[in-house]
Order: C-alpha cells, then sequence, then structure tokens
C-alpha cells in the first residue's frame, strides 16, 4: 500500500497559526465528559483555553436521505434514534407535522393527547435526570448519578410497560397511538409520583445545592440572553440564561394551555444569570413541573377521559399518508429545546420530498466556542456538561 | 405585523425582491431574489416592527436534475411580536451560491455549513466553510437527488 495517510478530519489550527506559548489538545471521540462521539479541539495557553472547535459528525447517518425513501410512519422510528434519551418528544414533534400537513391534527380525541402528554413528560424527566447525573458526574459527583439512574430506570420500566420498548418507542403514530394504556396504568404513574417526590428533595440536596458543585458550576460559562437567541439557543439554556421563553406556553400546542405549570427561569440565585449553574436549576425545576403536569394528565385520564371498552387509539391512524403539496415547519418543546421539522410535501409521493430536522442539540452546541474562550480547562468541561446535548442528534 | 405589511414592508425598501409568495405553506413563505437575501434579512432583523431576532432553522433543498434548482430556506421568528415568517431563495443547481447570513444569526453559522456540506451550496462571506457532519475528504454532498453511494472509502469496499 503506497496511499498517503492523511486524517479525514483535519485539525484546524496547526503549528502555522499557533502562537509559541498555545498548545492543542485533542478531546474525544471517545471520551466519557463529551457525552457521546463529540470530538474538541482545544488550543490552550498554559490552563486557559484560547479556543475550542468542534469536530462533528462521528454518528452521522444522514436521517434526512432516509427520510427522503421511507413513508411517514415508517420515520417515525428513525425520530426516536435522534434524541434517544427523549424518543417520546420527538417523535410527537414529528407526528404532529405529519398530522397538520394532513390537516387531522384538531380531530385528535382528547385522551389520546393526555396520553401523550403524560408519557412525554416522564420521558421529560428521565432526559433531565440523564443530564443531570452525568452531569455531577462530570464535575466529580458520582452517587447521585446512580441515584438518578436508578430512579429514570423506573420511568423506562413504565414506558417499557406502554410502548414494549425502554428507549426507542414508536408509541406515538400519525392520528393516534400504538396502543392504549395499559391496565393499571395510571395507578402505576401515582405511586411513582409519590416515589419520585421525595426523591428529587434529595437531588436538591446532594447535588443542586451542593457546595462543592455550586462552586463549580456557578459564574462559569455564563451566556448571555442576547447571544443565546442569536445562537438559536432554547430550551432549559435559554431559560437558564433569564428569558420566559417556551413552546409549550408560547405555541400552546397539544393540551399544553388546559394544564397548569410554570416555566422556571434562571435568577442568578448562586452567582450571575446564564452561567452553568442557572441551567442546571432551571432543569431541575422543570422535573418539579413536569410532576404536576402528570399529576394532572393522570387525573384527567381517571376522570374525563377514562378508558372504555370502545375506545381505539388506532382510529385515526391513516391508511395511507399522502399529504397535499406544501411547505411546513413545525416545532415542539423538547427536554433540550426547540426540535423542529422542515417538511416539503409534492403531493404525488407516500414520502416526503424534503425533510429536514432542527434538533436543539445541534444549535446549542454551535454556543459551546463562543462561551468557553478564557475560561480554565477544568471549566470547560462544566460547560459542556451544561450544554446537555445528545450527539444522536446533533449528527443526525 | 401581518403577512401583508411585512411584504409590504420589504417592497417599500427593496421593490425588486420578492419575486412570489406561497400562502399554503406553514409559516407562509416569501420567495427572494438571491441578491437581496442578505439585505431582506437584516432589514427583517433590525425593524423595529418585526424584529426577527431568531432564525429556527436553515435548510438546502434540491430540486433534482429535472427542475434543475435548488432552494435555501430561512425560518425566521420573532420572539417579541410572536411572528413566524420563512423566505425562500430558488438557486440554479450548477454552483450554487448565496451570501451566508450567520452576520445577523449566529444560528446560520452551522446550519450553513451543514448545507454546504449535504448539498455543495457555497455561501459567500461564511466566516468558516468547511464541511461539518461529513470527513473533509468526503466526495459529492448526499442529498443531491442524483447522488451516487461512493463503492470504495479509502479504498475499503463499502457494503450496502
Amino acid at each position: 500500500m503506497t496511499s498517503q495517510l492523511t486524517a479525514s478530519e483535519p485539525l484546524k489550527y496547526s503549528e502555522s497559526n499557533l502562537r509559541t506559548e498555545e498548545m492543542i489538545i485533542n478531546i474525544g471521540p471517545q471520551h466519557p465528559a463529551t457525552h457521546g462521539v463529540l470530538r474538541l479541539e482545544v488550543v490552550t495557553d498554559g490552563e486557559l483555553v484560547v479556543d475550542v472547535v468542534p469536530h462533528l459528525g462521528y454518528l452521522h447517518r444522514c436521517f434526512e436521505k432516509h427520510a427522503e425513501a421511507l413513508a411517514y410512519n415508517q420515520i417515525i422510528p428513525y425520530t426516536d434514534r435522534m434524541d434517544y434519551v427523549a424518543a417520546m418528544n420527538n417523535e410527537w414533534a414529528f407526528v404532529m407535522g405529519v398530522e397538520k400537513m394532513l390537516g387531522i391534527d384538531q380531530d385528535i380525541p382528547k385522551r389520546i393527547e393526555y396520553i401523550r402528554v403524560l408519557v412525554s413528560e416522564l420521558n421529560r424527566i428521565a432526559s433531565h435526570f440523564v443530564a443531570l447525573g452525568t452531569y455531577g458526574l462530570d464535575i466529580g459527583a458520582f452517587t447521585p448519578f446512580l441515584w438518578m439512574m436508578r430512579d429514570r430506570e423506573h420511568i423506562l420500566r413504565m414506558l417499557e410497560w406502554v410502548s414494549g420498548a425502554r428507549m426507542l418507542y414508536n408509541y406515538i403514530w400519525v392520528g393516534g397511538l400504538f396502543y392504549d394504556l395499559p391496565v393499571g396504568f395510571e395507578e402505576q404513574t401515582k405511586a411513582f409520583v409519590t416515589y419520585l417526590k421525595p426523591k428529587l428533595k434529595e437531588v436538591e440536596t446532594i447535588l443542586v445545592s451542593n457546595k462543592i458543585f455550586v462552586e463549580r458550576t456557578a459564574n462559569v460559562g455564563i451566556l448571555d440572553r442576547d447571544l443565546a437567541i442569536n445562537y438559536g439557543i432554547t430550551g432549559p439554556i435559554l431559560r437558564g440564561s433569564g428569558l420566559r421563553f417556551d413552546l409549550r406556553k408560547v405555541d400552546g400546542y397539544s393540551v399544553y394551555p388546559e394544564l397548569n405549570f410554570e416555566v422556571p427561569v434562571g435568577e442568578g440565585f448562586q452567582g450571575t444569570v446564564g452561567d452553568c449553574w442557572d441551567r442546571t436549576w432551571v432543569r431541575y425545576r422543570e422535573c418539579w413541573e413536569s410532576v404536576r403536569i402528570i399529576e394532572q394528565c393522570i387525573e384527567k385520564l381517571l376522570a374525563d377521559h377514562k378508558r372504555t371498552r370502545e375506545f381505539n387509539p388506532q382510529a385515526l391512524v391513516p391508511k395511507k399518508i399522502r399529504p397535499k403539496a406544501q411547505d411546513l415547519y413545525v416545532r415542539a418543546e423538547n427536554p433540550k429545546g426547540e426540535l423542529g421539522f422542515f417538511f416539503r410535501a409534492n403531493g404525488r409521493a407516500d414520502q416526503p420530498f424534503r425533510c429536514k430536522a432542527r434538533g436543539p442539540s445541534f444549535s446549542n452546541l454551535s454556543v459551546l466556542p463562543e462561551i468557553s474562550k478564557n475560561c480554565m480547562l477544568g471549566d470547560l468541561f462544566a460547560i459542556v456538561g451544561s450544554l446537555d446535548f445528545v450527539m444522536g442528534e446533533v449528527d443526525r | 405585523m401581518s403577512f401583508e405589511e411585512i411584504k409590504e414592508l420589504i417592497n417599500r425598501q427593496f421593490p425588486v425582491a420578492i419575486l412570489s409568495e406561497d400562502l399554503t405553506a406553514t409559516p407562509n413563505t416569501l420567495e427572494i431574489s438571491k441578491d437581496f437575501i442578505l439585505s431582506v434579512c437584516q432589514l427583517l432583523y433590525e425593524h423595529d416592527k418585526t424584529y426577527f431576532d431568531s432564525l429556527s432553522c436553515l435548510t438546502g433543498l434540491d430540486n433534482g436534475p429535472e427542475i434543475n434548482t435548488m432552494e435555501v430556506i430561512y425560518h425566521l421568528y420573532s420572539i417579541p411580536y410572536d411572528l413566524h415568517l420563512a423566505l425562500k431563495v430558488i438557486l440554479k443547481r450548477e454552483r450554487p451560491e448565496i451570501e451566508s447570513v450567520a452576520s445577523i444569526w449566529k444560528t446560520a453559522d452551522w446550519h450553513e455549513r451543514e448545507a454546504y456540506d449535504l448539498l455543495g451550496i457555497t455561501f459567500r462571506n461564511h466566516p468558516d466553510l468547511r464541511r461539518i457532519l461529513l470527513p473533509a475528504d468526503w466526495e459529492g454532498h448526499p442529498l443531491k437527488k442524483d447522488y451516487v453511494e461512493p463503492e470504495f472509502y479509502h479504498g475499503m469496499k463499502v457494503d450496502y
């Protein structure tokens, strides 16, 4: 073999544009603190970070190309694999877009909508538990990680009971659901919520208000609100920067207007508004709000929208999905921010002509070089962890 | 501001910028001439009645060899006014080139890199136009409709 060995993904910096005291450190793609296969090219001056260049694509499988070859209902499992710790929320956003294109989004029965909210909020808690747990792990708190993985496992088992799969559900279908809730699920969820509340309080004691944790995260990686908007940041990170902006309130999709919940924002309790601690605080508070939503959903599902023998969650599922020719952009509030799908249907095919996914993690990660300039190398991982991205969604 | 008023606003400043409109699309879409896209975006971003402060999504799109065009679609959103708007630019399929809007919204930086990577659309005056998702030595742009999967990568046979 005489072929030259060249890097498929070359570094952006080289000896020619570095100063004498600067050094490149390559972190990842296989590194536990980068939360997946993210590779960071870090230019350092001693302990100071001069620049960070993220190299993406190690998990790229061109979801958008696959989508162009598949019928709409067959794409749902692919959306599960984007943000794989919050699969319910992904497929819901996708399904919502297709339903809007078909014009059936107003006809979905209330019971189905409440079940969708219920499972998505359960999944939101699971996703935030991964975010908080692994974040603690990144900066040295090992116990909360184990505790939160234990409690997350309860949620995963319940969602497995619902859908048959632990993480990648394919449960929410265009026009309905794969199946009604199993008998006894509402009661089990009630029991789980009773179990979870004291555990959530423990999380605050052991992690969020822990002195070491606060010192590692407060006043670190401060993200200004206007900068966040300019970078297209959404979700807990934007709210951590002090903007009360939640699509569940702003767009009021599904039955969210009928539910009572608050939108927590970062207020700089421990440091400056928009620092790593504020983002963590927002995620932690959102778990409580999700618990509130779940309780209200259970009440509704046991009273106004009770299960009946006649209820068929697949009644509205179309046999053939062929929307009229149109462009449509749909967005929903995922645990990590605004998940958007852009569809172009040409009216002649069962597949989308173009399906673009705008993942929240993708835009959220793009701010990393900006907010980690001139921080200490040790703080870099406090910032990376606080951004809570999932590479499956960044790379798609 | 309604869609009509936004159209009026653009028309007053740039009388030839709007080529057509699409009211079946959600959100409603304006087709902008490719020479005006940066100025129109700047206007919508700065005007105190629209204030489109966030770019939700930027999509590149290939219409295939028969129609022989490519498109770039911008989904704008104004947080204070809760306004949605989509802008669409149609480009020639050979050497598609358009002005970058990364100077207005930083979101566009990575999204334009993605469109460049997967469709081969060049964005002029982009701060750092490199491939983002695919390896730097990948040949071709997979989201083109006439893309053919390579048989070999670095001398290794790829089985499908």
